[in-house]
């Protein structure tokens, strides 16, 4: 391994230095019939599972095979990628927003060598490298962040639990037999850097711990008033402690911080700014799953996810689970909602008490919301509910029973 | 050979779904053999390590990576993610272990030529693990050491033409939908106004001045499938203002059963023949079409364009002709005060180029939110601090309708001084004047 500078000079680093260049033109990347056909298109048809069928006013058809991949992914496989695209559509590839590959071909005979190439490509264990479908009235690849593979505030890992709930979902992945598509995206922590706030299911890594405080080194480590700005709910302050060195093992005094449990949600914003408030935890760190959420705004609005389980512990490396809750959740809105009817439009017609119960999910308190002003716009103001088992109980019974 | 035990991780090599277990693994071999005989600028066995790492948080349930610290190339406020393993003796390999953000071609287009430069260089300069795609939509280069950031910024923008994406506080990677390249219901070209905005805004870009993050998303129709509501500061969303296009023979079609409803989407299941009545019209949020002997009727000052009945009869609807954007503003996840989605500012404008309006409303939003953002604060807890009227204030813009799903539930009415005769009283000679006509 011997150094191999690529012409930059770091004595001189003004030196020819080429900077806000931006992104390459789009349009340099088109493949033909694409560039030729822009704005052109009538209309479209999903001929089967994971294949499309564009058709342009010229008559053009463009034939498009959508592939799942894993979003994080090797040079050997994006070159696989590329393999492919030479193999088959001159060069040509893209990606969707939801981490699917999309090769396009300009006619119909060309399609079957393509997905058959696809389909047939495995790894060595068995799974799929390039899994046709992702279209239609199913699911698709599940967007996803980081984890334990390079963040540093994951309460969970991303690219584990992505896998393991869509191997238990795969059929609806090569079928379109759900009531309408259903979007399914994880963020390991409640920073959400995927930004899974609006979707019909989304996995959440959650920490249910506070920070720990490594008083003897903070002062050192960090800027106190940096770290004591990053809590979004003032829930740090400023502290000075009497502790016995760890180093020399005398008493002293040192600048540290305190942190108010009561106000601690958990976020990992004060880790972020200061290495010495860590606060994953193997029992406190876990998953929350939310549902009920869209972008789109087909028929209803768009809408926030809704948390309707708290806590699903970390059991890697496969999740058992929190593959059998997504499962229980997709099967009953499988089974019970109408045809275009997404999963949080279903929710809301049959009631979130019903939703529940077909579900199988217990409800607890942590469901009812107490932060802050939103929170009392989500409880009933209504005497129009549904009896669902446990409600049917009278007070007494309730409380007594 | 892998160089580590992963009895745990291994695991995952099972099941249907492509593994990335198998792919790490399969990228560990590959720089082991060294087939291409690549000089490495970072250990070999940095995916070994990275497999190492990954298998003690799942025996542990608990990550081992450190927060970034301060890295990045000469002149940037952002694009590179500094990251450090917290075990670097069990793990030297992945010791450093730096994410650089690479701004994507938008709509994610590629050559198969530009690609495999990007993978030799990642290989030669890093870890050869990336991301296809970030959560915000650029191509992450996943793993490598400090002083190769500046190496491989220089080759990626001499040698590729490329520039880094945004992180920190600053303008983040602009992203869009496909639009008009393969998709009949974009309503402008969300590539090119995606593209220009990125050029327009380079110093915002690499150069964090905002008090945090703010995004760009450009979605061409309301069916939002780059989540621009959900997840931009800045959303724009196709629309048209005229009337939905029509083609009746094909509504006869759909109705016949000849062609499949929603694009062939429901195919899997048998719902029983296509019922224009109960999927289409009864499914309508406002009511505003009907059948008319044996026509397709649309009230279309009724309609608010919600892609539902175009989206059931591809071959016989279409957007109107008289098309550009709705602008909305504000959403963000949900640190701190929950999630929030954009809110309606401006109902329609042109996305004609060069977007010039388009540019003005955003620079009046970064002047209102740079003067009076807080640290941290994201546009739409602004607007939540110090209300609507301030945004339209500062916009220069009208209040309508339609940026409320319905008008105020309290009376509490902050009135300008300049809306109320005579203004406020704040003289001796108002009191006095009162005193004439009530006793103390």
């Amino acid at each position: 391994m011997t150094f191999v500078s690529s012409g930059y000079d770091p004595e001189n680093p003004l030196q020819d230095r080429i900077t806000d260049i931006g992104n390459h033109y789009y349009g340099e990347n088109l493949p033909p019939v694409i560039k030729k056909n822009f704005g052109q298109w009538l209309w479209h048809e999903i001929l089967e599972p994971g294949v499309l069928m564009h058709k342009a006013q010229s008559g053009d058809e463009v034939y498009t095979v959508r592939c799942g991949t894993p979003r994080l992914a090797s040079a050997q496989y994006v070159r696989e990628i590329c393999d492919i695209a030479d193999k088959h559509c001159d060069g040509h590839v893209r990606w969707t927003t939801r981490n699917n590959v999309e090769f396009m071909v300009d006619s119909k005979d060309k399609v079957e060598p393509l997905k058959q190439d696809l389909n047939s490509r495995k790894n060595e264990k068995g799974s799929y490298k390039f899994p046709v479908g992702g279209t239609g009235a199913g699911i698709t690849n599940i967007v996803h962040t980081q984890g334990w593979i390079h963040c540093h505030t994951p309460a969970t890992d991303a690219s584990g639990t992505v896998k393991v709930v869509l191997d238990e979902l795969f059929e609806e992945f090569q079928n379109m037999r759900l009531p309408a598509q259903l979007r399914i995206s994880m963020a390991c922590c409640l920073n959400m850097c995927g930004a899974v706030h609006c979707s019909d299911i989304a996995l959440l890594g959650y920490h249910r711990k506070p920070p720990l405080v490594d008083d003897e080194w903070i002062d050192s480590l960090c800027e106190l008033p940096l770290a004591v700005a990053a809590c979004p709910t003032g829930a740090i302050k400023p502290k000075k402690k009497e502790i016995t060195s760890e180093r020399s093992g005398e008493q002293k005094e040192v600048k540290s911080v305190e942190i108010n449990w009561e106000k601690c949600m958990f976020c990992g914003n004060c880790y972020t700014m200061c290495p010495s408030l860590p606060l994953a935890d193997a029992e406190g760190d876990g998953l929350v799953i939310m549902a009920g959420g869209k972008v789109s705004n087909r028929i209803t609005k768009p809408e926030f996810s809704k948390v309707v389980v708290a806590f699903v512990p970390n059991e890697p490396p496969r999740w058992p689970t929190l593959a059998k809750t997504v499962r229980q959740i997709v099967e009953a809105y499988s089974q019970n909602a109408n045809k275009y009817e997404r999963l949080g439009d279903w929710a809301a017609r049959i009631g979130w008490e019903r939703f529940f119960e077909k579900c199988g999910l217990e409800f607890t308190h942590h469901l009812i919301d107490d932060f802050r002003d939103p929170a009392y716009y989500t409880w009933r103001q209504t005497t129009n509910f549904k009896f669902t088992n446990e409600a049917t109980k009278d007070y007494h019974q309730q409380k007594y029973a | 050979m892998a160089k580590r035990e992963t009895p745990m991780v291994d695991q995952l090599e099972s099941g249907p779904w492509p593994s990335f277990v198998d792919d790490l693994k399969r990228q560990s071999d590959y720089r082991h053999q060294n087939p291409d005989n690549i000089n490495y600028q970072i250990p070999e066995d940095v995916v070994d390590d990275l497999l190492g790492v990954l298998e003690l948080s799942y025996k542990e349930k608990e990550v081992h990576w450190k927060h970034g610290g301060i890295v990045g190339v000469f002149g940037y406020g952002g694009g590179v993610i500094g990251r450090y393993c917290d075990q670097p003796e069990m793990f030297p390999g992945v010791a450093h272990f730096h994410t650089m953000r690479v701004n994507q071609p938008n709509g994610k287009y590629y050559t198969t030529d530009f690609l495999r430069k990007i993978c030799d260089l990642w290989d030669f300069r890093g870890s050869g693990i990336l991301n296809m795609h970030g959560s915000t939509g650029d191509i992450i280069f996943l793993g490598t050491r400090t002083e190769q950031l500046e190496e491989t910024f220089y080759t990626l923008t001499h040698e590729l033409d490329q520039d880094l994406g945004g992180s920190g506080s600053n303008l983040r990677t602009p992203a869009c939908c496909l639009g008009e390249s393969r998709c009949e219901w974009s309503c402008y070209n969300t590539q090119e106004a995606c593209y220009q905005l990125t050029q327009e805004y380079q110093d915002e870009l690499h150069r964090p001045a905002f008090p945090y993050k703010f995004k760009f998303k450009f979605d061409g129709c309301p069916n939002g499938c780059v989540a621009a509501i959900a997840r931009a500061d800045l959303s724009v969303v196709g629309t048209w203002r005229d009337e939905i296009q029509i083609d009746q023979k094909a509504v006869q079609a759909y109705i016949g059963g000849e062609i499949p409803p929603n694009g062939g989407a429901h195919a899997g299941r048998d719902w029983g023949p296509f019922d224009i009545q109960k999927e289409v019209l009864d499914l309508c949020p406002t009511n505003c079409m009907w059948m008319e002997d044996k026509k397709l009727v649309i009230d279309n000052k009724e309609c608010t364009r919600c892609m539902h009945c175009i989206n059931v009869m591809p071959r016989a609807l279409w957007p109107g002709k008289d098309k550009g954007a709705s602008v909305l503003v504000g959403a963000k996840a949900p640190i701190l005060d929950g999630a929030q989605m954009s809110t309606l500012l401006v109902p329609f404008i042109s996305m004609e180029e060069p977007f010039d309006d388009l540019k003005e409303v955003i620079e009046n939003i970064w002047d209102w939110w740079m003067e009076e953002g807080k640290n941290r604060e994201r546009l739409g807890e602004l607007m939540k601090r110090q209300g609507f009227q301030k945004l339209l204030e500062m916009t220069g813009l009208r209040a309508l309708a339609q940026q409320v799903e319905e008008p105020r539930h309290n009376p509490y009415i902050f009135w300008y001084q300049d809306e109320v005769p005579g203004g406020w009283p704040v003289n001796k000679g108002d009191l006095q004047d009162f005193r004439t006509r009530h006793q103390r």
